[in-house]
């Protein structure tokens, strides 16, 4: 994709300032809708998510201190995985946007709230909240566009350490936590400056302490309790964490990057009005079709645009709002990009291995028929001969 | 009989070390949460950290009013008669906390207390518990706290004002009664006879002499007052009074007991706090959520707060108990009691009590 301000075609050009206006007045009905009619039966919601979750790693984890037995080691992984996502994503991450504040309830308060992660939430809703869903695919402010390892937008300036994304996403969506803590602290801007940067250090310091708290347990202390299993229930663990950063890297993955979503030119949004701002979150993100275990699971981020539209909305009501939400993008010409999770997962990956390359190469490469055209376009990728405009078009 | 061995000091020591490893080893298989958090799934109730009660049962006792009783948690202490509770309940998924009297025996077998409460129009929360509360439930708790009791030796002669659900507090004294309370007027009013909470049990204390009852209904007699009250009570001057009930009625008693030199003879409670004044209103930050509001001079800083979706700690509301307090970083609030100002310079942090405060001006508050 290209910034949406340089497109040729530019899906918002048949918009007039006016219709905007009317379209963010319609967003902001369906908001008031939903915050008035916020009660009960939500609450009841979050409470059975979050008791169900707690009941599952519980039998999860006593399952595994017999893990010795396959069977039990099975279903234990099994169901510490999905409990791990669960807190991660449908839990953690929404409670943290704020969607469940207005319970009062001080243990499920996006103030109070830490996460099995990382990330110490303080540091998470950050870079998350305040950055990312302000400049939602804003090229230069929204560091979410690639992670900073990474070029998924035309626009992104290409270097030959591009040319290694495929590895460094699939690294990535194994460590995901880990990532998720580095990105947050900002850690290949502040490194080099470490040594005199308190505030760096602070928070750093705040990360290690977050880390030996959950190895401590996933690795040591609930693998010493499980005996002579230790060594199956560590490797039950280390799975269920794996399983975990790779689907939540997924359902992530498929929010922004697959074909279909717009970015922005960081010019365009100075002096963004609120229908300008809900026009990008509408454009900016892609949702996943699925039932409703996908949406669970995906902590209903599978709703990735009433997600963004709506930040702080409780999550179970973003599948009730999508067809007045889908409604609106028709009525106005727009385009809800969606689609199954493999097809959004595989159309996301596309995107990080064609951008690995310069701009026009991968179809270049596509096209190389002999050896000696090989040759050539590895001779322009090392520099040896950079493209020009004439050849790229050529 | 049964005698206890002591347990020698090494055991001691050792059990102790053994519990605090054991409390160490379940924080580090519990993190990011703490173990408290699991043991809520199976059992609400044993929190000591966190006291909850399960309402027991729900019994009418006027058309508008109820008695809850409820089963305290692990960590509940005992209460003093005349005392208050705060209760935090779920009304349509949200946490409201409200204070309502003990009217419970200090020594009821089955270790539950109770709370009466009268649906006042309105009333999201009162009228929640009289109408909708179910057993089963369980509430939030905080200590009973309150000075609305009889003092360590009693009075020779006391007397009892109370109005509408003002006989709550009254009635946790009389159902605790001892050689304290052995000369009581109790002068109750309310509407119509129906409207009297506990009128049976109160004109059984009095056929059995506990009492003398004076009953007041103000449909047909009008609202009480300073000069009635003498009539009523011809030893008045003699008695040690304990009032609660609406504020006309309070105002009139402060009132006449001061006007006899007898101020430090009454004790009030008061449900509502006594709004004198009202600020000028502002635009009110909370730093540490990074909500900011306008609010007018009128509105508490804790209501508000709650209704931007800050999580404000609150207390009985009424400016007594200073659960709500919270520093103010920079701004000036008034006092709706007595419209005191207080401000605040960057870096004060003054603490402030935010049910009885109002912006007045911009403020900044530490939550």
């Amino acid at each position: 994709m290209t910034v949406i301000q340089k497109k040729t075609d530019n899906p918002i050009a048949h918009l007039s300032a006016q219709d905007i206006e009317d379209l963010g007045a319609e967003l902001d009905a369906i908001r008031a809708d939903v915050i008035a009619s916020r009660g009960e039966r939500d609450a009841a919601y979050i409470r059975r998510v979050i008791d169900a979750q707690r009941t599952l790693e519980l039998s999860s984890r006593a399952l595994l201190l017999v893990s010795l037995f396959p069977p039990a080691w099975l279903a234990g992984t099994a169901g510490l995985a999905v409990a791990k996502i669960l807190e991660n994503m449908e839990i953690g991450h929404n409670v943290m946007h704020g969607q469940w504040d207005w319970m009062r309830d001080p243990k499920i308060h996006s103030t109070t709230w830490e996460w099995d992660h990382a990330s110490p939430s303080e540091m998470w809703k950050h870079s998350h909240n305040e950055l990312h869903h302000t400049y939602t695919n804003v090229i230069g402010k929204d560091n979410d566009l690639g992670y900073g390892i990474m070029r998924v937008d035309e626009d992104q300036r290409w270097v030959p350490l591009n040319l290694g994304q495929p590895l460094w996403n699939f690294v990535n969506a194994c460590f995901f936590e880990y990532g998720i803590a580095a990105y947050d602290l900002e850690l290949g801007k502040n490194w080099s400056s470490r040594k005199d940067n308190p505030e760096f250090q602070l928070q750093a310091k705040a990360v290690l302490a977050k880390i030996r708290a959950q190895m401590t347990k996933d690795y040591v202390v609930h693998p010493l309790l499980s005996g002579l299993a230790a060594p199956t229930t560590l490797a039950a663990n280390a799975v269920a964490n794996l399983v975990r950063n790779l689907w939540s890297h997924s359902v992530i993955m498929c929010g922004h990057f697959p074909e279909g979503v717009e970015t922005f030119e960081k010019k365009s949004i100075v002096g963004e009005t609120r229908g300008e701002w809900y026009l990008r979150q509408m454009l900016g993100a892609a949702n996943i079709e699925g039932g409703p275990l996908t949406h669970l699971m995906a902590g209903n981020l599978s709703f990735q645009i009433e997600h963004h539209l709506f930040p702080d909305l409780p999550s179970n009501r973003y599948q009730e709002i999508a067809p007045r939400v889908q409604e609106l993008f028709e009525r106005y010409g727009l385009t809800y990009a969606t689609g199954s999770l493999p097809s959004q997962v595989v159309s996301a990956w596309k995107k990080v291995i064609r951008l690995s390359l310069p701009n026009g190469f991968f179809d270049r490469l596509k096209s190389v028929r002999t050896p000696a055209a090989a040759v050539e376009v590895a001779a322009q990728l090392t520099g040896t001969r950079p493209p020009t405009r004439e050849r790229a078009a050529a | 009989m049964t005698t206890v061995l002591p347990i020698r000091a090494p055991w001691r020591e050792a059990t102790r070390a053994l519990r605090d490893g054991a409390v160490k080893l379940a924080g580090f298989v519990a993190t990011p949460l703490v173990p408290a958090d699991y043991l809520d799934l199976l059992s609400p109730l044993h929190s000591a950290t966190e006291l909850r009660g399960r309402i027991v049962a729900v019994e009418p006792e006027t058309p508008d009013a109820a008695t809850l009783v409820i089963k305290p948690g692990r960590g509940w202490r005992r209460h003093i008669a005349g005392q208050y509770v705060r209760v935090g309940v779920d009304v349509d998924g949200v946490r409201l906390w409200r204070a309502y009297s003990l009217t419970s025996p200090l020594d009821r077998p089955d270790g539950c207390l109770t709370i009466t409460v009268k649906a006042i129009p309105g009333g999201v929360v009162s009228n929640h518990l009289v109408r909708r509360a179910r057993a089963g439930t369980i509430v939030q708790l905080d200590q009973a706290c309150g000075e609305f009791t009889l003092p360590e030796t009693g009075p020779a002669k006391v007397l009892f004002v109370t109005a509408g659900s003002g006989i709550t507090p009254v009635m946790g004294m009389l159902r605790n009664r001892d050689d304290r309370l052995a000369d009581v007027v109790v002068v109750h009013s309310a509407p119509t006879p129906r409207d009297v909470i506990f009128g049976a049990e109160l004109g059984r204390l009095a056929e059995n002499g506990h009492i003398r009852l004076v009953k007041r209904h103000t449909d047909t007699d009008g609202m009480l007052d300073a000069a009635t009250l003498e009539d009523l009570v011809p030893d008045l001057a003699e008695r040690e009074t304990w009032a609660c009930g609406p504020l006309g009625l309070l105002d009139a008693m402060e009132r006449h007991f001061e006007r006899t030199g007898r101020a430090d003879q009454l004790h009030t409670e008061r449900f509502r706090p006594n709004t004198l004044v009202t600020g000028e209103g502002g635009q009110v930050s909370f730093a540490k959520s990074g909500t900011v509001i306008e609010v007018d001079g009128a509105t508490p800083l804790l209501e508000a707060g709650e209704a931007a979706g800050v999580l404000m700690p609150s207390g009985c509301r009424m400016g007594i108990c200073f659960g709500c307090v919270a520093p103010l970083r920079e701004g000036a609030v008034r006092d709706l009691r007595s419209g005191d100002l207080t401000t605040a310079a960057a870096g004060d942090g003054v603490l402030i009590q935010t049910c009885v405060s109002a912006a007045a001006g911009a403020c900044d508050i530490d939550l």
